[in-house]
């Protein structure tokens, strides 16, 4: 496999060979129903005959623990944090995301690394130093980027798992509440979401609307992708 | 690609191969800049009590890549880099460095990582004011380590890439790799090279003229008690900090007072 599949040098020390699969990213802020909308991806894929197999931030088994323990001190400075989310990236695309599809499944990926850096860039980190360091992202066949106005995000994440600390980005002391800084953080997050839009082709979503609204919308290009004739052959049927 | 030293701090760092001796004489260093009067603080590498469990676990089960070891490894630098030597260099304090961002361009780049990529992640600390190259024949360094030590480590040897069986073999030829990246950095970053195989004490003697150097006419963070800046000072009152101190004093017991 050549170069042309990383955003940079990607991993110059293995071969990879072909990667019949295809990678599909959904991006979006907290509380925009991203893993529901996984679920429901996963589900209508698999009817149609497709393998999958869903990674997402922080799972990767070699830096979860850590990362974790990390986070529930107060000692944890921007660029440490910054690298330690690399660090879960870079296991996951070489160990779980690249032999996915070189088996030829159809990876969804619950946000990639621009989630990682738009919240890095609001917390002072220089933009081309964490984009350089992404250079060993593949590039995704797809990404999704569900955009929704801040009052639906908190309307979702009240009626849903709450509010928490960082995803209020309570740590940038914006506000002294956890309602305020969660919509000044999300509005920061969302003007740099915006910007990333541009520079990685997103195809944006509006996802101010019903479940099931939102799913048809991100069907349409999955289903386009899918028309492709070699993506076709990954079906058994 | 480093930044240049905009505090009112000065920076020293040794590098160098496994059994170049570089350890042997930063310790020196650090005793005489201490009875000098100076405010010495000093940062190992790969000793930051936020990653040590993760590398530690990871090294256990064999699990790094390449790059996932040269991340891990910058996270270990970054976080110390946050909390300790930044703070500390900005307090006026001489921050004296056993390894540094050279020996990731050295060690991940032999293992293959992209060589821009990895100067790039290093790329928001500063260079040193000093930063002395212990260079020495790659016989000497593996004839020292494999006489002093009990058994040579698997990521120290290099096993990870596959180039032998043979664990002796295997560190040679990583080290020999190692070796070729470091003198292809003394031109690029201007490393001030000290050659290991001279007597311990006339090496002393030429890192001492260097840093006197550096130090003439400067003033740094008085040490009126002549003391050691530990992390038990900077860190102690945090849950983390309090138990990398604990271990820190406990290692010193452990080597007896060698270190």
């Amino acid at each position: 496999m050549s170069n042309k599949n990383f955003y940079g040098a990607g991993f110059p020390y293995r071969e990879f060979g072909k990667l019949p699969g295809k990678l599909i990213v959904l991006e979006g802020s907290d509380g925009v129903g991203r893993s529901t909308q996984i679920r429901l991806l996963r589900r209508w894929l698999e009817d149609e005959g497709y393998a999958v197999s869903d990674t997402g931030l922080t799972r990767s088994e070699l830096t979860a623990a850590g990362l974790d323990a990390a986070k529930s001190g107060h000692t944890l400075g921007p660029i440490t944090m910054s690298l330690f989310y690399l660090a879960d990236f870079a296991d996951r695309i070489e160990n779980q995301i690249i032999p996915a599809l070189q088996a030829g499944f159809i990876v969804l990926s619950d946000r990639y690394f621009y989630s990682v850096i738009a919240r890095d860039i609001i917390r002072g980190i220089d933009k081309a130093w964490a984009r350089q360091l992404y250079g060993i992202a593949l590039k995704p066949d797809l990404i999704l980027y569900m955009k929704a106005q801040v009052p639906t995000l908190v309307s979702r994440l009240v009626h849903g798992r709450g509010l928490n600390f960082w995803e209020a980005g309570m740590d940038l002391h914006l506000a002294d509440d956890m309602y305020d800084s969660f919509v000044a953080y999300q509005t920061l997050l969302t003007r740099e979401f915006d910007e990333l839009a541009r520079e990685y082709n997103f195809v944006t979503v509006e996802a101010d609307t019903t479940q099931d609204e939102i799913f048809e919308q991100l069907l349409g290009p999955i289903q386009a992708l899918l028309r492709n004739r070699l993506v076709k052959a990954l079906r058994p049927f | 690609m480093l930044k240049p030293n905009t505090t009112k701090g000065k920076l020293i760092v040794v590098e160098g191969i496994d059994g170049s001796g570089k350890s042997t004489q930063i310790d020196l260093l650090s005793k005489w800049l201490q009875s000098q009067g100076y405010s010495v603080y000093f940062s190992e590498w790969n000793s930051s009590a936020l990653v040590k469990s993760t590398t530690k676990a990871a090294k256990k089960r064999k699990t790094f890549t390449p790059t996932t070891f040269s991340v891990l490894h910058c996270t270990d630098f970054a976080d110390r880099w946050e909390n300790s030597i930044l703070p500390l260099l900005k307090a006026g304090v001489i921050v004296l460095a056993d390894r540094y961002a050279f020996t990731a361009f050295a060690r991940d780049v032999a293992r293959g990582v992209d060589p821009n990529w990895v100067r790039n992640m290093y790329s928001f600390a500063f260079m040193p004011d000093a930063a002395l190259y212990f260079r020495v024949p790659l016989e000497i360094a593996v004839d020292r380590i494999t006489g002093a030590r009990a058994a040579l480590k698997y990521y120290e040897a290099g096993m990870d890439l596959g180039l032998t069986d043979d664990i002796n073999e295997s560190f040679q030829l990583f080290q020999g790799r190692i070796l070729n990246e470091y003198d292809k950095m003394v031109d690029e970053f201007g490393l001030t090279m000290i050659d290991g195989t001279l007597p311990v004490k006339e090496q002393q003697k030429r890192v001492r003229a260097i840093v006197k150097r550096i130090l003439s006419g400067w003033e740094g963070l008085p040490n009126p008690n002549k003391s050691s800046i530990t992390m038990d000072n900077i860190q102690a009152k945090t849950k983390v900090g309090a138990k990398a101190a604990k271990d820190e004093r406990q290692e010193k017991k452990a080597k007896g007072g060698k270190k």
